[in-house]
């Protein structure tokens, strides 16, 4: 009881170490996917020039886990992710599908001769309306998709080395193998 | 003093409709029907805009809140309800694309955080004010006992005849 005094400090303390804790870990820009676990809605788009033979949504019921990933040619985060796509295309870990989201046949075509092309098959979403669909609210976005064509989880944002180590990695390598 | 208060209540009524004045509202179509038109713009205003956050998608020029935009008109156009087309951009966004989120088990805290919060400082305040009256009433003065009284006679006695 003598010690009631402290009671304000703790209080306070208390508060603050929630606030610190929700203002560097918690990030309100990233809101969590609503279509886990779901199927990936149905569309079918024509391909970037050049670029394979277009992508629907049964071209990702593969059997296997691949990503999607959603690019344009206008985004710039999509430049710093794109080097690991490339790498992870050379090492054959896992197979990647482009949308190219909102952006000019030629524009696109041009930014993979410049970025090169990690991309199995590419769709063009040219109005966005497959991206809603999705629940895509930027660019860069990437789904990771079930063997059977659900979605297995959404990274928004450029995926980084970290996030590949720590969130793809396991799901690639825990269900494939 | 009652003119102070007439003008301070003039400028926040000038104020108050700057602020709806200058809330911009992005409009690029017009349904033909203004009824129509109305509930197109009823449901964006309760639609918030992924990219901004804290807009509704009526007064956001974002990409994004363009078309989705579109899509409300769209929708209304293709014969759906209010709630039918909420549903629509719930299923994609979930539930934090509206500005007004629905009462359920998972934004339970949400609506009733505040509350319980409330009922919380409420009960500390009944709880603080009455241990003080508590301990206000322990401090009431008792009257003296008959030798306290003896005492003080004495006492007044010596220092009359002191100052005598």
């Amino acid at each position: 009881m003598r010690l009631k005094f402290l009671l304000p400090v703790l209080t306070f303390a208390a508060i603050f170490g929630v606030m610190w804790y929700a203002l560097f870990n918690l990030d309100p820009t990233e809101i969590p996917s609503e279509l886990v676990a779901k199927p990936v809605p149905e569309f079918d788009l024509a391909a970037v020039p050049n670029y394979g033979p277009g992508l629907a949504t049964t071209d990702l019921k593969t059997g296997k886990i691949v990503l999607l990933n959603v690019f344009a040619s206008w985004c710039v985060a999509c430049l710093a992710e794109h080097p690991l796509f490339m790498e992870l295309k050379e090492q054959n870990v896992v197979e990647i599908y482009g949308l190219n989201y909102k952006d000019t046949p030629d524009a696109a075509a041009k930014w993979l001769v410049r970025n090169g092309n990690p991309y199995v098959r590419t769709g063009m979403d040219q109005k966005g309306r497959v991206g809603i669909d999705l629940g895509v609210y930027g660019v860069p976005e990437t789904f990771v998709i079930a063997p059977d064509g659900t979605i297995l989880d959404k990274i928004i944002g450029p995926v980084t080395r970290d996030i590949y180590e720590q969130r793809l990695k396991p799901l690639l390598t825990g269900k494939t193998s | 003093m009652i003119h102070a208060l007439r003008i301070c209540l003039i400028a926040s009524f000038v104020c108050l409709g700057g602020v709806g004045i200058a809330n911009a509202v992005f409009i690029e179509e017009r349904l033909e029907d203004p009824a129509e038109e109305q509930r197109a713009r009823d449901i964006s205003d309760e639609v918030r805009c992924l990219v901004c956050q804290n807009q509704s998608i009526l007064d956001s020029n974002a990409d994004l809140a363009r078309d989705l935009r579109a899509i409300v008109r769209e929708r209304i156009t293709a014969g759906d309800s209010d709630d039918q087309i909420r549903e629509f951009l719930v299923v994609r966004y979930g539930d934090w694309v509206l500005l007004d989120p629905p009462f359920k088990l998972r934004t339970a805290l949400l609506w009733l955080g505040p509350l319980i919060i409330f009922l919380i400082g409420l009960a500390l305040v009944v709880l603080f004010v009455r241990r003080r009256s508590v301990s206000q009433a322990r401090e009431t003065v008792s009257p003296l006992s008959d030798e306290e009284a003896a005492d003080l006679e004495v006492l007044f006695g010596a220092e009359d005849k002191g100052t005598k």
